[in-house]
């Protein structure tokens, strides 16, 4: 299973990120990831939670429109390099990033984790995983924080 | 005549017979009503015999009924000057039912029914039903305003006397509007199309359907036409177009047959005619202005040619329904929702057509209209829906982009697109407020 994202639509205003932050506080939820990207107009919040079922019904019922997104959790090795090599893998193969973030958690055992959004993430899967990169399950991606 | 009760959808109502007389019969019904009502105000109304009187005219000198083009004109600010009661013509006692506009411009104004106004109101609801096809056996969930707003009421009392199942479950509480449509088997709702398009999304987001629901007779505020077919799309319902305002007797002045192209006004209590809103002259059929009615049986409160602000042009051909009472088109701007910027006049119906040629979107949106450095400014607010948005920073700046475009396209001139998050601008479970004009002029 792919790591789920939630995208959340936010107006550019100050205030407008404690809202939603706070209500999954509320709630129990944890984010162990998140990157927003913000124009002049809008801001769009990417997170990657504990618990995105949850956190979807949570933010729903504050009224925020919120999107669930397929993305890649890529393991790369915490040293100078490392993230190079992987964007090395990507681009020999012609794919697009849409986004990436870092995982917000320290590094496990010499390696991190960079959130990928591609927009062929099943091709973009095979080619990581063909060049002996790790692309971790959901499950995995949780519990390594 | 036909006499089969209208059980099924396509069906024949016997109070639907006035929509088919013969028209030399209703010309003369027209007349005589008009006689006796002019008659009336000029002996009880003391604004309407004054305005006679600068003529030189009296109720005598209505032979016809291109006479009546010769009367004085009422408008919105009479009803205001003579509040609260002073344009009533029945006393008291024969008063059963007063009903209020929300005022939002000062005192409200009010308006008074006897109970022949009410029966009469409710048999021009069941026309309106009968011609969505609507019938006794349906549920009907009434999300009408109940109160002094006239909607509520005035779909209720004709719903029952339809013979319809009717819940009067008034507007908000959007949870408990789809648990009862669900649970009881709705097949007909009333509502603004604004407060079913609020409905819809709910649905949408809590994946669940509209059960039997088979149509929907939405009123109380101009639409247009790209958004039926958004919500006939969306939704799988028909939806219909109904035609009222208090000042006349409340929803049921005219509604749309199953054609759905325009809306047929039950002039056997509801004399239309068009004018020119500059010169106030009598415009042929076919010519788009204002509507203007006049009661033709109302007793508390008649109404003699009252301007109703609604743009308009009558339709005198027949309508393939069999229906032999004029139509209207269907009302997409009032001449008082017009603004003007920068020298263009604009309607909100434009604007809201531009927004829905951009795919995914539902109209959920405000006009927003500023002065800066004596620039007019306009800015459309849109509410962003799961449907629409992306977690993609390009595809909404692409919707973005395209909105302002679609709407620059209908109105010649750009406006600024805000996406604003969704249920940031005000749900109407009366009407829907479109244009905020901040301009101090």
């Amino acid at each position: 299973m792919k790591l789920r994202q939630l995208s959340l639509f936010l107006e550019n205003l100050p205030g407008k990120l404690r809202g939603p932050c706070e209500a999954l506080g509320k709630a129990g939820v944890d984010i162990l990831a998140m990157a927003l990207a913000d124009t002049a107009n809008f801001g769009i919040l990417r997170l990657v939670v504990t618990d995105w079922a949850r956190a979807k019904t949570v933010l729903e019922g504050t009224g925020t429109t919120v999107k669930v997104t397929e993305v890649l959790p890529v393991e790369v090795e915490d040293r100078p390099g490392g993230l190079a090599r992987v964007l090395a893998a990507v681009d020999e193969a012609g794919l697009g990033i849409e986004y990436m973030y870092a995982f917000a958690a320290g590094a496990r055992g010499g390696k991190k984790v960079v959130v990928f959004r591609f927009d062929e993430p099943d091709r973009a899967q095979a080619v990581l995983q063909a060049k002996g990169l790790k692309v971790l399950e959901e499950k995995e991606a949780l519990g390594s924080t | 005549m036909k006499s089969n009760w209208n059980d099924a959808p396509g069906g024949f109502h016997p109070a639907s017979a006035h929509d088919f007389l013969p028209k030399a019969q209703l010309r003369q019904i027209q007349l005589q009503r008009l006689q006796a009502v002019v008659k009336r105000a000029y002996a009880r109304q003391q604004l309407f015999r004054e305005r006679m009187g600068e003529r030189g005219i009296g109720p005598e000198d209505v032979k016809t009924l291109d006479d009546l083009s010769h009367l004085p004109f009422m408008v919105k600010s009479d009803l205001r000057d003579t509040y609260p009661f002073g344009l009533f013509c029945s006393p008291m006692e024969e008063v059963v039912r007063l009903h209020a506009s929300s005022g939002t411009t000062g005192k409200p104004i009010v308006v008074a029914y006897t109970q022949a106004d009410v029966e009469v109101w409710s048999q021009v609801m069941v026309r309106s039903f009968a011609a969505a096809g609507v019938h006794r056996r349906d549920v009907i969930q009434n999300a009408y305003g109940y109160g002094l707003f006239t909607g509520g009421l005035g779909a209720h009392y004709g719903a029952e006397a339809l013979g319809a199942t009717v819940i009067p479950i008034s507007g908000g509480n959007t949870e408990r509007q789809m648990m009862v449509m669900q649970d009881f088997g709705v097949t007909v709702i009333c509502s603004t199309p604004s407060y079913f398009l609020h409905l819809a999304e709910r649905a949408k987001e809590l994946k669940i359907d509209f059960g039997k629901l088979r149509c929907g007779v939405f009123g109380a505020e101009p639409w247009s036409d790209a958004m039926r077919e958004r919500i006939q799309a969306e939704t799988g319902i028909k939806a219909y177009d109904i035609y009222g305002l208090s000042e006349i007797i409340g929803p049921g002045v005219g509604a749309e047959c199953f054609r759905q192209d325009g809306l047929h006004i039950f002039e056997d209590h509801f004399l239309p005619e068009i004018i020119d809103p500059e010169t106030g002259l009598v415009l042929p059929d076919g010519a788009e202005g204002e509507l203007v009615l006049t009661t033709l049986s109302k007793q508390a409160m008649p109404m003699i040619r009252y301007r109703t602000r609604d743009i308009t042009a009558l339709n005198t051909e027949p309508c393939p329904c069999g229906r032999t009472i004029r139509r209207i088109r269907r009302i997409g701007r009032r001449s008082d929702d017009m603004f003007i910027i920068r020298g263009v006049n604009v309607f909100p119906s434009q604007v809201e057509t531009g927004l829905l040629k951009v795919e995914g979107t539902l109209p959920h949106y405000q006009i927003i209209l500023t002065r800066e450095k004596g620039l007019d400014e306009m800015e459309v607010q849109v509410e962003v829906t799961p449907e629409v948005f992306s977690d993609k920073v390009r595809a909404l700046e692409d919707l973005h982009q395209r909105l302002e475009t679609a709407i620059e396209h209908v109105i010649g001139i750009r406006a600024k697109v805000t996406l604003v998050e969704p249920q940031t601008i005000a749900r109407s479970e009366g009407k829907a407020k479109r244009v905020i004009d901040r301009r101090k002029l």
